[in-house]
């Protein structure tokens, strides 16, 4: 209730609130959507939250696939580096990548001792993306190691002792197999990154921020509940039509796997 | 053998990939350990030399005390309201086997799939008009709902062990629901309850997109507090309140394997 209520009211404050015709219009809606600042701001959104989820994947899905081969205190030691960072304050390891990308933080003084120059990364996108692949490490490598244990790698060793290069079958074999464990941790990064806040408010800049950034600014400083509350409305429709298009991709995949019956 | 070579070089590229990926994920949280023993007023790295005060800064100040206080009084509280209100609708939720129960689960684990920012902007809206704004009421109601889910998630996963039988039993035997709960079905599962109201305390703690509607002057918690400092001043006092932070994450993370451990203990012994 306390939850729903909130919700309820702001969806109704985004048709009512900060508008000419006080009858309810969809004026806040036709703002943002014809607004060519605001829809470059949704495109630098969903650019920054497709790269990040991508490099996610790219770094998770070989550690998940580590973590189930080797012995049970090396997995306690691998799942010991994700979890400690999952639970620090994402304040403070956004704090920690600030001192990190400054002009004078380590990462400038180690490139400029090895000759690359110095990059500034600190207030722009690539800085945010940076930080973000960080704290969003554990959102991946999670489900796709709970996906991944759950394959039965005897599969692997019958298609190579049928004659398949280990490549071969690792790529016919294995990689479909995951697929429902890349799907749900790359889903829930999506949405995370969506939806990020103080990310792109600390290693970004005003001149690219995202749509997160845009709704509070909007609420807290113009106190314009409609727009953000249109804007808000319109990431939560994203939000859920993207949970509904990834679990109605992973379901083929699950139905060929035999457990469609079981849900 | 050509192939066991090539392997066995693609295991150890792996291994070093893995390597890399687990430091990336683990050690850029602790350069603020060396930044809070910094002895001047800047963030530069490495510092020029070591002091201890910011964590006199810290400890002293009454802006970050308050700010921490808050945290923690806020976090207990919500803890134990979320708590509570988790394991009896994680209880019902086992107990019944009505067609709803999906759709019941769905609306208590909504407020995890929701981003915070959508909630957020619903929380601020609906408490500027009831008031709730910068009391401890309005934090605690708002962090309460947001750390419900994770104890229906955590009591839930230790009740699908626990023998439904037993309360038949006791039942059966003459004990009122209320003695049933409290000497036979709390007991058992008293590791996953603890649990969750560790998880609920650690997410009231790290909240801030909610609360950041929510502060204001008069209060404020220790996340937003960190945040206005990074915002306006430099100051090392950041990573000390941090580097503090990161020892009661550590802490609580070994308590709660502890607790893991002390579950599949009992689960073996059964």
């Amino acid at each position: 209730m306390f939850f729903a209520y909130p919700l309820a009211q702001m969806f109704q404050a985004s048709f009512t609130d900060f508008v000419v015709d006080p009858h309810g219009t969809w004026d806040n809606y036709t703002w943002f959507l014809t607004n060519s600042v605001q829809r470059t701001i949704v495109v630098r959104t969903v650019t920054v939250t497709l790269v990040v989820t991508a490099l996610c994947l790219v770094l998770a899905y070989p550690y998940a696939y580590m973590m189930t081969v080797v012995s049970p205190r090396m997995r306690l030691i691998m799942v010991a580096a994700i979890m400690l960072p999952f639970w620090t304050s994402l304040l403070v390891r956004l704090y920690a990548w600030v001192i990190i990308l400054q002009g004078n933080g380590p990462l400038n003084t180690t490139l400029d001792r090895f000759g690359f120059g110095s990059v500034n990364l600190l207030g722009t996108v690539e800085g945010v993306a940076l930080g973000s692949v960080h704290v969003l490490l554990p959102f991946m490598v999670l489900p796709l190691y709970a996906s991944l244990t759950n394959i039965d790698r005897r599969l692997m060793d019958a298609a190579i002792s049928l004659g398949a290069r280990p490549s071969v079958a690792f790529a016919r074999v294995y990689l479909p197999l995951s697929v429902p464990g890349v799907l749900a941790g790359s889903t829930i990064v999506f949405i995370f990154m969506m939806g990020f806040y103080f990310t792109p408010a600390f290693l970004g800049s005003s001149r690219n921020s995202l749509i997160s950034e845009q709704i509070v600014d909007q609420v807290s400083q113009l106190l314009a509940f409609g727009r953000g509350g249109a804007m808000a409305l319109l990431l939560l429709l994203l939000t859920l039509a993207l949970l509904g298009l990834a679990a109605w991709l992973s379901r083929p995949v699950l139905r060929a796997l035999g457990e469609g019956e079981r849900s | 053998m050509r192939g066991t070579v090539r392997t066995r070089r693609s295991r150890s590229i792996l291994a070093v990939y893995c390597i890399l990926v687990g430091l990336f994920a683990l050690l850029p949280t602790l350069i603020v350990v060396p930044m809070s023993f910094s002895s001047v007023r800047s963030l530069q790295f490495p510092p020029p030399g070591w002091s201890t005060r910011w964590y006199e800064e810290f400890f002293t100040n009454p802006e970050w005390r308050e700010a921490a206080l808050t945290s923690v009084r806020v976090g207990g509280v919500a803890a134990l309201l979320a708590t509570i209100l988790g394991t009896m609708a994680a209880i019902a939720l086992v107990n019944s086997r009505r067609r709803w129960t999906v759709a019941a689960r769905t609306f208590l684990v909504a407020p995890m799939i929701v981003p915070l920012v959508v909630t957020g902007v619903g929380v601020y809206y609906v408490f500027l008009r009831w008031q709730l704004t910068e009391t401890f009421v309005g934090f605690v109601v708002a962090h309460t709902v947001l750390a419900i889910p994770i104890v229906v998630i955590t009591v839930g996963a230790s009740l699908q062990s626990f023998d439904m039988q037993l309360v038949q039993a006791s039942k059966s035997l003459g004990a009122g629901p209320l003695a049933t709960f409290r000497t036979v079905t709390l007991p058992l599962i008293l590791p996953g309850v603890l649990a969750g109201a560790l998880f609920a305390f650690l997410i009231s703690f790290d909240e801030a997109v909610v609360s950041l509607f929510l502060s204001g002057p008069t209060m404020q918690t220790l996340p937003i507090k960190i945040f206005q400092s990074v915002t306006t001043s430099l100051d090392p006092t950041v990573a000390a309140a941090s580097t503090v932070l990161l020892g009661l994450t550590t802490l609580a993370l070994l308590v709660l394997g502890m607790l893991t451990y002390l579950r599949d203990k009992a689960e073996a012994h059964d």
